[in-house]
């Protein structure tokens, strides 16, 4: 893993030690609240609806034990014994006091973390690829790019009063599970001429327009690669509209002008800033790619293959949350944070250090938050997978739900969101308790069910296979589904189904849709996506208003 | 004919915990909604959100908030300010946690 030097060390300490004296000055009254709140927001500290809330970075999803353990402690000490892992791989904390959060940020500080850039118009904490360096189609770990884009993008000083926030997110496979599609700058890794180099897709984005990225260079050599990412940033921050808050990100810079017109002007840029860089950058990701060298593998599967035999539930386990790793010993174990019912993302004090223990003990001391808001093992010895399902069993993580009905993403919503007009999560709560009670959700197969609280798509809704979106309808919560949505390679964004929902009403509809696809499929080999992307969206909407097709008959 | 006017609270976030507070007839903050100061007219309720903005040093954002008169006192009326006088759904926290 990645190791902070003492230089690293030194910035977060006097960063932070700056910040106290910020917080010190804004409750004694020096500093007024509209000073102070570009202050607080730099380092990642958000007023929400019932607290603040202190988003922390856990750069492309990447922490060790020590650092799990670490935001437990917070948890506890600061906090109320939780933390909520996010989408854009963070995690919040939803009800720290003013004057906690500069000892909050020391403690991160201890094990090299903090809150920077994780708010503001600057580049934001870059993600990547969960099963990164365990993936066993993997062409490339993505983990040394993100850091080396981490490391130029941190306090670059061009680059800290952009038009809007940007979002990086890298991937080494081809099947792209960092949804590169839907970022202002998405990176693949692919393999040219047996060279490894960088897809650049440029412009995607959710929110209230939602776009897909478009492919800007298809090959960049990793020794362009910042000079290149420089340019393109630095064309969206002269052309990115600043008049217009929702028509700022470079998703609406890509529309107005053209990729082509983009292209000419980043191509331009580029010349320039490539003749600028010495090389130390490409001296820098050598060092960096030392750091992600993968662990020394211990060969041998022990009991696995009987254990496997012998217990039906330890087996569904399995087959539902491991994937095959790279290594054929070894598998990348996803622990899902989506017990049915609980708060999707949640993760109490316990299970942190529970999770802690068990990558430190059992699986070279790594672990992931992934986009989905669920926690990854991936260097996990077959060997003891068994001790490691009892373990996790006992702390309530042994739910067998990855990538089914109940594994849904919910933004926070107006639980927590100042800005969100319906609530998410008791919705993602009561349709993964209904899928338990109905026993549907394995028979369903593959399927994403993603919630936002407001049209800003934190939940990812335009790409779930169903999409939900809460809305304030003349002063009531009312939900609009959206169909088809698919946040892969060929990433696709959802189609409107019709009116929404009633809260009341909500589960119910999702019901009826997924037992009409039950109705509709070929075989159950046929995933609900196929099934939508064979008979189009017409079935499905006559699934979910039935009163329509009866009026209509 | 004036236009009729929905009567209101001041309500804000407190400096240092965010709890949600509002403005009491004394022009100090509650955190119970019942509490909260009904204001019956526009030209008041602009004046009493100036005299929240003036204390910043106890407050976040204060705004105005559509209310109504209920048995106990005021009573909110949209559904966003009805969780902010009790806390989030998923976890007994927030107000409702004591
Ligand atoms: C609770 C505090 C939050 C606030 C105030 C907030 C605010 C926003 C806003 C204003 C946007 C739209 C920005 C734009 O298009 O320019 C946005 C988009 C987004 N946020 Fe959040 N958000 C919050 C929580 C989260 C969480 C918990 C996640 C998950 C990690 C998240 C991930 C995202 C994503 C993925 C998008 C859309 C992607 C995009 O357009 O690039 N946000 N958020
Ligand atoms: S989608 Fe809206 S409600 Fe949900 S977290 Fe984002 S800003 Fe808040």
């Amino acid at each position: 893993m990645y190791a902070y030097t003492d230089f690293d060390r030194d910035f977060l300490a006097e960063r932070n030690a700056q910040f106290r004296a910020q917080v010190e000055r804004r409750i004694d009254g020096s500093l007024t609240e509209d000073e102070f709140k570009p202050l607080r927001l730099m380092n990642g500290l958000y007023l929400q609806l019932h607290a603040y809330m202190l988003r922390v970075a856990i750069p492309y999803g990447t922490l060790n034990g020590a650092q799990m353990r670490q935001l437990a402690m917070i948890a506890d000490r600061w906090d109320k014994g939780y933390g909520h892992f996010t989408t854009r791989q963070n995690i919040q904390y939803n009800w720290p006091q003013l004057r906690d959060v500069p000892d909050m940020l020391d403690a991160l500080g201890e094990v090299g973390m903090h809150a920077i850039q994780t708010s503001g118009n600057t580049i934001r904490n870059v993600t990547a690829d969960h099963f990164a360096g365990a993936a066993a189609e993997e062409v490339a770990d993505p983990r040394p790019v993100a850091e080396l884009i981490r490391q130029w993008s941190t306090d670059h000083p061009e680059f800290q009063f952009l038009p809007r926030k940007f979002k990086v997110a890298v991937t080494g496979s081809a099947f792209d599970r960092a949804v590169t599609a839907a970022h202002d700058i998405g990176l693949r890794l692919v393999e040219r001429n047996g060279e490894i180099g960088a897809m650049v897709l440029v412009g995607g984005g959710l929110g209230r327009t939602p776009m897909i990225g478009k492919v800007l260079a298809d090959f960049v050599a990793f020794d362009d690669l910042l000079p290149y990412l420089e340019a393109i940033v630095a064309v969206y921050n002269l052309l990115g509209r600043r008049d217009n808050k929702y028509k700022a990100r470079i998703k609406i810079t890509v529309h107005e002008n053209g990729i082509d017109e983009i292209r000419r002007l980043v191509d331009e840029e580029f010349i320039p800033r490539r003749a600028a860089f010495n090389g130390a950058d490409m001296a820098l990701l050598e060092k960096i790619k030392a750091d992600f060298a993968a662990p020394d593998f211990v060969a041998g599967s022990g009991e696995f293959e009987a254990q496997y035999a012998d217990d039906p539930v330890f087996r569904s386990f399995v087959d539902t949350n491991a994937v095959d790793h790279k290594h054929p010993d070894y598998t990348i174990l996803t622990v899902s944070l989506k017990a049915h019912g609980a708060t999707p993302g949640d993760a109490t004090s316990d299970q942190m250090r529970v999770l802690a223990d068990i990558a430190e003990t059992y699986a070279h001391d790594e672990l992931r938050i992934s986009h989905e808001q669920n926690v990854i093992l991936p260097h996990l010895p077959k060997r003891h997978l068994r001790t490691v399902f009892d373990t996790l069993a006992e702390a309530g993580l042994a739910t067998a739900n990855i990538g089914l009905a109940s594994d849904i993403i919910a933004c926070p919503g107006m639980d927590y969101c100042a800005l969100a007009t319906a609530r998410s999560i008791p919705v993602a709560q009561q349709i993964a308790t209904r899928f338990e009670e109905l026993k549907l959700e394995h028979e369903v197969g593959p399927l994403k069910i993603k919630i936002s609280g407001c049209i800003n798509a934190c939940g990812h809704h335009h790409v779930g296979h169903i999409g939900i979106l809460g809305l304030d309808r003349a002063g009531v919560e009312n939900y609009q589904i959206t169909l088809g949505g698919d946040g892969g390679p060929d990433a696709v964004i959802g189609e409107r189904a019709g009116p929404g929902f009633a809260y009341d009403q909500v589960v119910d509809a999702i019901e009826r849709l997924v037992r009409g696809y039950l109705e509709l499929r070929e075989s159950a080999d046929e995933t609900f996506l196929d099934a939508y992307k064979r008979l189009g969206a017409a079935p499905f909407k006559a699934a979910l208003y039935p009163e329509a097709k009866a009026d209509a008959a | 004919m004036p236009r009729t006017f929905t009567p209101k609270v001041v309500t804000a976030n407190a400096l240092l915990e965010g709890d949600v507070v509002y403005l009491t007839a004394h022009g100090d903050w509650t955190r119970d909604h019942a509490e909260a100061d009904l204001i019956k007219d526009e030209g008041t309720a602009e004046i009493r959100l100036l005299e929240a903005q003036a204390q910043a040093h106890e407050v976040v954002g204060p705004y105005l908030a559509d209310a109504t008169p209920g048995a106990r006192g005021p009573e909110p009326v949209h559904f966003r300010e009805a969780f902010r006088t009790r806390g989030p759904s998923n976890y007994p926290h927030g107000k409702q946690e004591a």
